[in-house]
């Protein structure tokens, strides 16, 4: 078997999704390639070919897959994943984009957002919000899935030495044009791979509230993150819902404020490894998750709480 | 232009979903179905358009058992023109359902296809890319905005860093996120006037495709349950159990 990784980076930083994805490769195993598609890109070559378990790395720099495009990369991986028997990308928007484009090419179907390995060909992945895991075999020649990266322990980002060849590959669909962007800029840890995780929903009340969630956040090295209806009413941007449809995070503590805990919010933190909830109504159902839940006004409950991390920290 | 939107009936959102006992499935049985949500803002956003003077035609098009005419009935009352089902009592795969579109694309030659960028049953998240690897199309998924400008579309994404926007030639395909728009309710008098609106019924085999499924489900269960915990009196109570107890401060 042989098994090929789409790097997930932003041209000059290999993101640790990819280490995650790496890790579920190897429960697979076979022979692990990474592919970096991007420009300017090099670096993030350099770097997964320090990544535990990789064979070689491919690189293909090229303007037209700078901003990842889903229709040139689409192209792009289905013409070097072709020889592979499983084509493995990290399950962001990157991944999500571009991936059943390159199953439709290729004709064969997609697993999406495994959360575990049973055998090269049957894997487990969640349905119906998180309420229901099943468990799918596949029958195509050409494996292409997308993989949660919370659900793998990522392998080690150094030690390795895989060698690095530069791929001519360009393929420029044609069909789709880059204009803007628009980066949230946060010196906190990535939302998807954050060891601690405080979340505000529609009880934060405003965005200026969520400032005393950042100054949690910031005594605990936390990344922030948000419900739908926070995100919705405006309150913060979008990249910070966490859930269903929205980023699924599994840190060590997972700190939900104002959250009622709706099953389409406990589908992206549930696999959290210890669940705090701090919201004033006892019946709500994120209390039924919590291991810790603390009855309370959060406007009272959150000050108090940086106080009181401040004495222990 | 015309616009094609694809809906799926689905389990409704609200409802507890219940796995089988026998780990065959998820229990549908006497369970309430509806539009799969993202399906909903794909409508709203397909009638926005036809508001605007940008679409002329609103084309929905379902897959699946007979019950589905309602979902099309519901995208009809929204203010879809036509609607298009395609019959099957089988399981329909992602890649199946996009070569079902792929030919009613052919046939309808539409200006934009628009759908939902996940059904909140299956939770895939392919459809709408598949089709547009099919037809060659180029695709604005998880769609925030929609601006049609002459001979292309620029659609604002989200994504995981914040926002990005590509501008896309037509036709193209578009997939809805959560926050493109908020989907109306249908009016009495439209649901009324619905039912006479022109439902043409085909099946897979009319659009020359093979049901021919690339997964099989082994098993479904459900998830391992998390154990509720202790109520905590106090704030220092909670952060000396998360030093002392839990060890993760
Ligand atoms: C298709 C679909 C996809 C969805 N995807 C997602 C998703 O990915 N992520 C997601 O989060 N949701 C998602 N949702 C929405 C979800 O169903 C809920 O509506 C949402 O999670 C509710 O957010 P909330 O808990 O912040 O708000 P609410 O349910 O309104 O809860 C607010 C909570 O704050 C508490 N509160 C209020 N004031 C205070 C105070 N002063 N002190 C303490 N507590 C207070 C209240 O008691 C309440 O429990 C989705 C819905 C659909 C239909």
């Amino acid at each position: 078997m042989s098994i090929l990784v789409i790097a997930e980076h932003d041209n000059s930083e290999l993101k640790q999704a990819t280490l995650n994805v790496v890790a579920a490769a190897k429960a697979i195993g076979g022979d692990i390639d990474v592919l970096v598609a991007g420009e300017n890109c090099g670096a993030v070559g350099e770097a997964a070919a320090k990544a535990e378990g990789v064979n070689k790395v491919l690189v293909a720099d090229n303007a037209v897959y700078g901003h990842f495009l889903g229709e040139n990369l689409g192209e792009l991986v289905a013409e070097v994943g072709k020889s592979y028997s499983h084509i493995l990308a990290a399950a962001g928007t990157v991944g999500k984009d571009f991936m059943p484009r390159v199953a439709a090419l290729l004709d064969v179907a997609q697993v999406s957002d495994i959360m575990r390995v049973e055998s090269e060909d049957t894997f487990v992945r969640p349905i119906y919000a998180g309420n229901a895991i099943a468990t799918v075999k596949s029958t195509d020649s050409i494996k292409v899935i997308t993989v949660r990266p919370t659900a793998f322990d990522p392998v080690a980002g150094e030690g390795g030495s895989a060698a690095v060849e530069q791929l001519d590959v360009v393929k420029d669909a044609g069909l789709s044009a880059f204009v803007n962007e628009e980066l949230a800029k946060s010196d906190r840890p990535d939302l998807g791979s954050a060891g601690i995780v405080v979340s505000g929903g529609r009880g934060m009340q405003n965005g200026d509230n969520f400032k005393m969630l950042e100054q949690v956040a910031d005594l605990l090295g936390a990344a922030v993150g948000a419900s739908r209806a926070a995100v919705d009413a405006g309150f913060v941007p979008n990249d910070m819902q966490v859930g269903q449809t929205g980023k699924i995070v599994a840190p060590q503590l997972y700190i939900a404020v104002g959250i009622s805990g709706a099953i389409q919010h406990l589908a992206g933190m549930s696999d959290s490894k210890v669940i705090v909830a701090i919201n004033k109504d006892e019946e709500a159902p994120i209390f039924q998750v919590a291991d810790y839940g603390l009855v309370a006004d959060l406007f009272e409950a959150v000050p108090q709480l940086e106080e009181e991390l401040k004495k222990v920290l | 232009m015309k616009v094609l939107v694809a809906v799926k009936r689905v389990i409704d959102y609200n409802v507890k979903v219940r796995v089988k006992p026998d780990n065959t499935g998820v229990d549908l049985a006497n369970v309430k179905m509806a539009m799969n949500p993202f399906c909903e803002i794909a409508v709203e956003e397909a009638v926005r358009l036809k508001e605007k003077g940008v679409a002329s035609e609103i084309v929905v098009v379902s897959i699946g058992p007979k019950a589905c005419q309602e979902q099309i009935r519901t995208a009809l009352a929204l203010g879809a023109d036509r609607g298009i089902h395609i019959e099957t009592d089988e399981e329909v795969q992602s890649l199946e359902a996009a070569k079902l579109l792929k030919s009613v694309v052919e046939k309808e030659e539409p200006k934009l296809v628009i759908l939902g960028k996940q059904s909140i049953d299956s939770d895939n998240n392919q459809t709408g890319q598949m089709l547009a690897a099919l037809t060659g199309m180029g695709q604005g998924t998880f769609a925030s905005e929609v601006v049609v400008e002459g001979e292309k579309v620029n659609v604002t994404r989200e994504v995981d860093g914040g926002l990005m926007t590509v501008a896309l030639n037509l036709p193209a395909v578009v997939t809805t996120d959560l926050r493109l728009n908020e989907p109306r309710y249908a009016s009495l008098p439209n649901i009324m006037k619905a039912k006479k609106k022109q439902l043409d019924s085909m099946t897979p085999a009319d659009l020359g495709v093979e049901l021919a499924p690339r997964l099989s489900t082994l098993k479904v269960e459900a998830p391992a349950s998390r154990q509720a915990g202790v109520k905590v009196a106090d704030v220092a109570e909670l952060v000396d159990k998360l030093k002392n107890e839990a060890k993760v401060i």
